[in-house]
This record gives C-alpha cells, sequence and structure tokens, in this order.
C-alpha cells in the first residue's frame, strides 16, 4: 500500500514551498540576477560541448507529440520537435517554424479571423536531413482530426476547415468560427514530419513513436527504458544554439532520492516537482548550487461541486471561503512558499486582474453569511438550511501529506462556522478517473490550472457547455452556469484583439471571485534547482516546463 | 517421471488461468483508468477522452476485452504496453537485467553470510555469538527498507560521499567498475533483510540435523568434528534451503519495489509500481503472468533438485 501511495504522490500535479518575503525578494533578485547576470554571463561556445543531466520525477514516455501525454512528455517534444511559434516568459510568440506569427495588422488572420494564412520559414531541415515544408504542417493538423488518431486533442483544430498548401512554404486554411486561443493551442501543436508518418500502415503504432524524428534543437539518441533517454545536438538546427554536445533527461521517481542525486552532482538540475518544501531551506545553502522558487501556472483551488445542495448557494461558499485561513496554510504547511491569489489566471498572464477584493480570514463575517442566508445551527452545532445540512466531503489524492494536513486545517476552521467536511481521500488513478471527469466528488482539493495551454480562455472549464456530466464537452466538472459568464468567455474566444480581451477577462475574474465557483487558496511556486556554471536556464511560466530552452544552456568554463 | 511432468504442467495452467482471470478482474473493477492522468491535466476535453478510450477499445464490455487479450496470449502476443508503447514482453526484458543484476548478487550474499551465521549460531547454541545473531536478525528484519536505504545513502553518499546516490551506472560510463560501485548500495541494503531470513532458516535446519542419530554414530565413531558438521551435518541441512531458494526464484526476477524507488534502478519492481500507477494493463497483466508462471517454476524446479540431491525421495 505504501508504494502506491509513493506512487500517487508521484502524479500529483504540484507542490513544494520557501517563505513568503524570501520568496518576493527571490522572485525580485532572480529577475535582476538574470538581467545582471546577462551583462556578465560569459558568451556560448563557439561549438558544441558537454552535456545536462536534467533529473526528471515522472518518466517522459510518449514521444510522438500529437498523442495524448503528461507534462514531463513535452520536454522531450519541446527539444525534438518544434511548434509554429512558441510563448516566451513574457507571453509574447515567437516564431519557430513560422517566419512570422500571423495577426489581423499583419494579415494573417483575416475575414473576422475566419481566415488563416501562415508563412513558413525556409532552410529548416528534418533530423534526416530532408527539408521541412509546409505539406508537413498540412499532414499534421489532418493527422490530427483523422478519425482512427490517438490524438491528444482536437480542441481547436476540429474548426479547421480547408487547408491550403500555397507553396513548400506558405499555408492557409479556414477556421469554422473565430478562436482566439487557436494560436497559444498551435504553439503547443508540434509539427510531425510526412516523409516518415505518412508512410506508417498505423500512426498509432509507428515506429517513429519510438524513435522521433523533428526539427528541434536536439536528435533523439537512446532510451533505456525506466532510466533515462539521452540526445545529441541538431548540428544543422535554424536558430541559435545548441551549445551543449549531449542533453540526458534522467527518471528518479522517489522526490528524496532526486534532491540527494542533485545534492551529489549525479543530476544537474532538478525542475517540474523539483525540491520538495522541506528540504528548501538546506537547499539555498547548498554550495555550487542555484535554487530559486519559479512560478507556475497551476492554482491549489478548493473545487466544490456546484450541484450539491449545500454547495450550491453563493453564500455558503463565501462563507466558507472567509474561515479559509490561507495565511495559515501557505505559511505553516507550505513553508510560506506560495502567493495567495484571487484568481484563477496566474499573476503573470496579461489578462490578470490585479483589483479583486482580497480575501480575508474572518470567522464572524462568515458566521453572519450564514446567519444572514438562513443557514440555522442544528444537531452538533452543524447548520441546516431546508432540511439540507451543511455537510459534504473534501477529496484529494491519497499519500499526498501536506495536502491531509491543508484538509485538517480547513475542517477545524470550517467546525467554526457549523459546517461538517470529512475527509474521503483516494489514489490518483481513481480520483482523476470518473469520480472527477463524471463530477461524483462533492468537494475537492486539487493543483490545476484554468487557461487554454498559454491563453488566458478558460472557457473549458467555466462555460455551461463544458459539464461532460450534462453532455457538454470540457472541464467544468464543477457544473457551473452563469449566463453572463457564457456571454463573456464567447466573446472572447472570438475576439483577437488584446486590450479587448483584456477587458473581457477582468471582467470574468469579478464574476468568479464573487461568485466562487471554486475557492482559489494560492499559486504554485515548485523549486527548482541547477549547478551554478550553467548558463541560459530561464523559467518561464508560459511552457510547460523549464527545459523550454534547452538550446540556449551551456557550461561556463 | 514423464507423468509426474505433465501432472505439474497441466496443474500450472489452469492455476495460470485462474491467476489471470482473478488478476484482470481486480485491475479492471478497480476505479480508474489510464486516461485518468490526462483527465487530471486538463488539457484533453471530455470529448477527448472520450474518443481516445473508444479508440483504445476500453469502452467494450469486460469479458470481451478480457477474452481477447486471453486468445492474443494463447498465441503469444503479450500485448502493447499502454505507457511505453512497446510489446509487453520487450518492456518486461528491457527491465529484467538490472533486476537479476541486484537480486542475483544481493541473494547470493545473504546465503552466503547467512548460512554461514545459521551454522554458527546453531553450532554454538545460546552463545553469545548466537544470541547477538537472533537478536541482530529480528532487528534486520524490522528495519523498513525504504528507510535503511535512504540512511545508506544519506550516510555514504551525502554524507562521506563514498557511494552514488543511485542509478544503476553513470550515464556515459557504464563501465564494469562504475556498475559495481553502483551496485554496492543497494545490494546491502537487500542483502540485510534476506541474511536474517536465511540465517533464521539455517539455524534452525542445522539444529535439526545435529541431534539426529547418525551424527551420534558419526561422532561415536570417531570421526573428527571438522568432518562431521561439513560432510555429514551441514549437507544434510542445506537440503531444505534448495527448496527455499527455488520458492525465492520468482522474487530474484520480479524485483525489490522499495529498494528500487529509493536507489533509482530501473527494474521490474519499479515497473510494475510505475504500471500499476498508470493503469498500464496490458504490461501489470504481462507481469502478473510471468511472476506466476516464475512461481510454479520455481516450486518445480526446487522438487526435482531435491529428488536429485535426496535420493531417498527421487520420484519413480
Amino acid at each position: 500500500m505504501s508504494e502506491l501511495d509513493r506512487n500517487a504522490k508521484r502524479s500529483r500535479l504540484s507542490a513544494p514551498s520557501l517563505r513568503r518575503r524570501e520568496f518576493i525578494v527571490l522572485g525580485a533578485g532572480a529577475l535582476l540576477g538574470a538581467r545582471s547576470a546577462e551583462a556578465e554571463t560569459p558568451p556560448p561556445p563557439s561549438g558544441r560541448r558537454g552535456q545536462v543531466i536534467v533529473g526528471l520525477s515522472q518518466e517522459p514516455t510518449v514521444f510522438n507529440p500529437l498523442m495524448p501525454g503528461i507534462e514531463v512528455d513535452e520536454s522531450v517534444w519541446m527539444n525534438v520537435f518544434n511548434a509554429l511559434w512558441n510563448p516566451d516568459p513574457e507571453g509574447n510568440l515567437i516564431p519557430e517554424l513560422a517566419a512570422e506569427v500571423p495577426t489581423v495588422e499583419n494579415g494573417g488572420i483575416s475575414d473576422g479571423g475566419l481566415a488563416w494564412k501562415v508563412r513558413l520559414r525556409e532552410g529548416v531541415v528534418w533530423h534526416d536531413g530532408e527539408p521541412f515544408t509546409a505539406e508537413d504542417v498540412k499532414f499534421s493538423l489532418e493527422l490530427i482530426n483523422s478519425p482512427g488518431f490517438r490524438a491528444r486533442t482536437r480542441q481547436g483544430h476540429s474548426l479547421v476547415r480547408d487547408i491550403v498548401v500555397k507553396g513548400p512554404h506558405e499555408i492557409s486554411w479556414r477556421m469554422e468560427k473565430a478562436y482566439s486561443p487557436y494560436l497559444a493551442l498551435l504553439a503547443n501543436t508540434f509539427i510531425v514530419p510526412k516523409h516518415i508518418l505518412g508512410k506508417a500502415s498505423d500512426p498509432n503504432t509507428a515506429a517513429f513513436n519510438n524513435a522521433p524524428v523533428g526539427t528541434g534543437p536536439f536528435r533523439w539518441s537512446e532510451r533505456v527504458a525506466g532510466d533515462h533517454i539521452s540526445f545529441v545536438a541538431n548540428e544543422r538546427y535554424f536558430l541559435p544554439g545548441p551549445y551543449l554536445e549531449k542533453a540526458v533527461f534522467k527518471y528518479i521517481p522517489d522526490l528524496t532520492a532526486l534532491y540527494a542525486q542533485f545534492r551529489t552532482g549525479q543530476v544537474d538540475l532538478t525542475i517540474g516537482q523539483g525540491i520538495p518544501a522541506n528540504f528548501y531551506e538546506e537547499a539555498v545553502k547548498l554550495p555550487g548550487r542555484k535554487v530559486v522558487a519559479n512560478p507556475s501556472g497551476n492554482l491549489e483551488i478548493i473545487m466544490p461541486n456546484l450541484e450539491l445542495p449545500a454547495l450550491s448557494e453563493k453564500a455558503v461558499r463565501q462563507a466558507l471561503y472567509h474561515a479559509i485561513n490561507k495565511q495559515a496554510i501557505i505559511d505553516v504547511i507550505y513553508y510560506g512558499l506560495h502567493r495567495p491569489t484571487e484568481s484563477f489566471a496566474p499573476k503573470e498572464s496579461w489578462a490578470y486582474n490585479p483589483n479583486l477584493p482580497p480575501h480575508s480570514y474572518d470567522i464572524a463575517k462568515a458566521n453572519k453569511l450564514l446567519d444572514d442566508a438562513g443557514w440555522k445551527r442544528g444537531a452538533r452545532g452543524i447548520r441546516q438550511k431546508n432540511g439540507v445540512p451543511l455537510e459534504f466531503a473534501l477529496s484529494t489524492t491519497t499519500g499526498t501529506a501536506i495536502r491531509e494536513q491543508c484538509q485538517q486545517l480547513l475542517m477545524q476552521d470550517w467546525q467554526q462556522i457549523g459546517a461538517s467536511m470529512k475527509i474521503n481521500n483516494m489514489p490518483a488513478a481513481v480520483i482523476w478517473g470518473e469520480f472527477y471527469v463524471r463530477s461524483k466528488f462533492q468537494a475537492l482539493l486539487v493543483g490545476t490550472a484554468f487557461r487554454t495551454v498559454t491563453d488566458p480562455d478558460p472557457a473549458t472549464r467555466f462555460s455551461s457547455e463544458s459539464i461532460p456530466v450534462k453532455g457538454g464537452s470540457g472541464g467544468n466538472y464543477m457544473q457551473y452556469v452563469n449566463p453572463e459568464v457564457d456571454r463573456l468567455l464567447a466573446a472572447g474566444q472570438t475576439s483577437f484583439d488584446r486590450q479587448e480581451r483584456t477587458k473581457i477577462y477582468h471582467r470574468l475574474q469579478e464574476i468568479v471571485r464573487d461568485e466562487l465557483p471554486i475557492l482559489p487558496i494560492f499559486q504554485y511556486a515548485p523549486v527548482e534547482g541547477y549547478k551554478e556554471g550553467l548558463v541560459g536556464f530561464r523559467p518561464n511560466i508560459n511552457a510547460r516546463q523549464n527545459t523550454w530552452n534547452m538550446s540556449k544552456w551551456y557550461w561556463a568554463r | 517421471m514423464g507423468s509426474f511432468l505433465a501432472r505439474r504442467v497441466g496443474q500450472a495452467g489452469v492455476l495460470l488461468l485462474i491467476v489471470s482471470i482473478i488478476g484482470f478482474s481486480i485491475l479492471h473493477l478497480a476505479p480508474g483508468g489510464p486516461l485518468s492522468q490526462f483527465a487530471a491535466t486538463g488539457d484533453m476535453t471530455q470529448e477527448d477522452l472520450d474518443r481516445v478510450a473508444r479508440q483504445m477499445g476500453l469502452d467494450r464490455p469486460l469479458p470481451v476485452q478480457y477474452a481477447e487479450w486471453l486468445w492474443r496470449l494463447l498465441q503469444g502476443d503479450w500485448g502493447v504496453s499502454y505507457r511505453d508503447k512497446q510489446p509487453v514482453l520487450r518492456v518486461i526484458g528491457s527491465h529484467l537485467g538490472a533486476t537479476l543484476e541486484l537480486m542475483l548478487s544481493s541473494t547470493l550474499l545473504a546465503m552466503m553470510i547467512g548460512c554461514w551465521i545459521g551454522v554458527l549460531g546453531a553450532i554454538r547454541r545460546y552463545s553469545v555469538f548466537d544470541t547477538l545473531a537472533t537478536v541482530g536478525a529480528m532487528i534486520a528484519l524490522s528495519i523498513p527498507t525504504f528507510w535503511f536505504g535512504l540512511v545508506v545513502i544519506y550516510v555514504f553518499s551525502v554524507g562521506l560521499g563514498w557511494l552514488p546516490a543511485g542509478n544503476r551506472y553513470t550515464i556515459g560510463d557504464g563501465s564494469w567498475s562504475d556498475r559495481l560501485h553502483h551496485l554496492i548500495g543497494p545490494c546491502i541494503v537487500l542483502a540485510l533483510v534476506s541474511t536474517a531470513v536465511w540465517s533464521r532458516y539455517m539455524r534452525s535446519s542445522m539444529l535439526d540435523v545435529i541431534n539426529h542419530d547418525y551424527i551420534r554414530t558419526a561422532r561415536s565413531k570417531g570421526i573428527p568434528e571438522r568432518r562431521i558438521l561439513f560432510q555429514h551435518a551441514v549437507r544434510n541441512a542445506l537440503l531444505p534451503m534448495i527448496t527455499i531458494a527455488g520458492l525465492h526464484l520468482p522474487t530474484l526476477l520480479s524485483g525489490a519495489l522499495v529498494t528500487e524507488t529509493v536507489f533509482t534502478w530501473p527494474g521490474m519492481g519499479r515497473l510494475f509500481l510505475d504500471s500499476i500507477g498508470y493503469r498500464d494493463y496490458p504490461t501489470v497483466m504481462g507481469i502478473l503472468m510471468f511472476t506466476a508462471m516464475l512461481v510454479l517454476l520455481g516450486s518445480l524446479l526446487a522438487d526435482l533438485l531435491y529428488g536429485v540431491a535426496d535420493p531417498r525421495i527421487r520420484t519413480a
């Protein structure tokens, strides 16, 4: 059983920490450090030198970037393949396989968002020497929509019609409806080679899926299953770099063992889940290592099931929210690292609304809210209204000790306002199955994100058309329904104007903050570490993993 | 001999079928499935998840899925791993080497030291050595492996820097000495517990033997104590060890879940954990059948070897 727990622990979304004050200092320091370091950093080597060993707590196993995979698989994809464009830490899309990012201004997107035209970069070759052309892009988009292919997601892609190759380096298509998040979805869609996958009898089982050929900075070298994957530099990469000769992704499933290997220097970096919170204070003092808390787009939230009578009333959720001692959770349980938040959008997003009413821990106010709403204290001090007791179970992944502590704090706080919470935890493979996607939970404590890749559009999480258990498609598992939200979400998707969209998403965040279909606790900032002397490591909240710019890494010597 | 073998193989077939039905049922009746981790990341919509489940055939009734799996297995097709996208047999094969290396070395070490401690404890029963060995064995058996593994890493890798903190070899090196260096830590951790087990078995087996009449006869004939011990006592005391070794065979190849995880050892134990966590049905079923076969093979081998070693129970 302890083995299963261990495994469950591995599959949870995020974790670690650092004290709040230190974090702010570190955050600012890291930024300043990056700036000033750039001035002093040694220039990249002229050739390709050395290797880097990246320690990962999950094993990448999916190498066809169009098939279902998890975040750690993307570490491989973004180094072996390229997308048309890629977001930088500020959220700007930087062209990769495309020569420029299509916009309304440059004419790439026209006809009210229905016509798209992309000019592609010339002189790009696949790792096997074949030239990259618009045919590859057309093939990739069509493969995603082909009926038999186990595509990861058709979100956005299913709107694409009439793909036309207008020349070796120009492609155009039409969209069934205007859909601005498609730009971000394409940044996460890696282009695969037509000359290889096109010939495979079944792309689901092609040999390519275990020996990928891409256009990216690193070429696939070998994989020792259960242990590591190695890559060699792509000498013909079309962008500057890579400067490393070799890169290795080492799989170390136990976070404590991963930290030990980071300490002893057997791995050069530890990213993703990174360094467990309890080692943070020790880790920052390690000689020859740099340890930084890097904000991620994931939020720790309480997700109520809004169809549960006890949780369907806004006043109840507001009262529960007021009775959460957020600061205690962050400081005591999470070593003070993560930043409390009021929004579903990460603070770094251009759509983030900084003017949301701040949360206050106020038991008296919570009690008053419930009194006013007609919830009367009954037997054992538990409130009731119209025969419905204020009772529910809060579930999370078993074995995540840190979340279990959080549950206990919540239980104590909510007891004070006459709300009875029970703990009902399950292993990861169970909780994220039917229980989650068919909305069978009463409330969840979960780390998740509310955006479309890097686009701020949260339609799949908040739209009334995204409730699977009501026949919808999406991830609105709390079953939130609000006509104004639906209207705003639709307007946000059809607009390509950032100012206009910002206004829409600011309003959306106000509504969500008021109605609390999710109770936000904090935004994660996992602790990552690397060896001193490694130049070019740059956290990117808009990338899935901080190996996003591995082509720019090198060792100072 | 021939009919004995045929009977055993027949029994094994029936047992394997039962094991597969129970295993398949438990695995599939447990809530969750191979797609739940994708639901957790939120990147795939429900439509995507349903479509992939359909494409993978996960939406069909369980008996149909079982029948298909069994039919393929009978034809030698163990299926393709959901997690690794490779044939299950190849996935198992790629993890066997690491496990065999670790388990064989630690078992040999444990058997040698354990048997020696057991013999010594038996002939000097209730001596200081015997008492220490007994207490030591109890302590070793009670120490949780994951804790002891972490202590070994903390002391010898992080503190003293003598041993690597896990892995099977240094990536890019992989020389004989490098592999041996990496083997020491996990080998000690695993050997500790099994040494205790072996020493207890050997001690009781030896105690049993030295009270027999033929030992007294040998003594009365004036045979030197050394010869009595090694030619008469130890040889007979080792007989039950054959059975234990035979039953130990599956452990050799199924790996050590905890030690392999703590020491980042890419063996079968880790593969099993990863596959269970992923709900990688074909691989879990493959490992289950593989281990069940080993258990049956191990006990068959033990019976046959017993007959070879002990003429009294040789099967006609």
